[in-house]
């Protein structure tokens, strides 16, 4: 049960095509990574409402196969 | 009562409510302790409800926020964030500031 980078980052590239993406192997496990997203999506959100945005282009896979996952959402400056 | 009244209840009648997994004095995930370490330095009273204790709470507060993961934070029955918030928050004296806005005093501010 765990996931590779690239489907993570696929999985978000389909959700946010503009953003820019990076995503940490925190653990070498598949378990625990860490993802900053950059996406114009993000433009007058509150962090929460970024973050579950994310969460839905995870497609509920965020807390069953995905067990962590550090967050950094932020619309480009 | 349902579970999500449960939830609600909780989150009303607590000013800062922190559902977590094990307890502040033994939390049983890093991302909870952190959650947990940041408030005691901050200095707000809270209460921390540990989910481990019944799956369907577990499964719950999920669905009562729109949010997968365990930790979770409440203050004044909103809620907040998970762990890489609170942090975030936490770093950019937003947390602090968060309380104060909404009449809960941090030991800081005494």
């Amino acid at each position: 049960m765990a996931m590779d980078a690239r489907e993570i980052e696929t999985l978000i590239r389909d959700a946010f095509p503009d953003a820019k993406i990076e995503i940490r192997d925190l653990a070498g496990d598949g378990d625990h990574y860490a993802a900053v997203v950059v996406s114009d999506a993000f433009t007058g959100k509150s962090r929460v409402q970024q973050h579950q945005m994310v969460y839905q282009a995870l497609k509920g896979k965020m807390g069953g196969e995905l067990h962590a996952l550090a967050l950094q959402t932020s619309a480009p400056e | 009562m349902s579970i999500q009244d449960w939830i609600k209840s909780e989150v009303d009648s607590n000013d800062v409510v922190l559902f977590m997994k094990g307890t502040p004095a033994f939390p049983q995930c890093g991302f909870s302790g952190q959650v947990v370490q940041i408030l005691d330095y901050v200095g707000v009273p809270y209460k921390g409800v540990n989910v481990l204790e019944d799956d369907e709470l577990r499964q719950g507060i999920k669905e009562f926020a729109n949010w997968p993961t365990i930790p979770q934070l409440y203050i004044k029955g909103e809620f907040v964030g998970g762990c890489d918030i609170i942090r975030e928050m936490f770093q950019n004296q937003e947390l602090q500031s968060a309380f104060e806005e909404k009449g809960i005093s941090t030991s800081q501010s005494a």
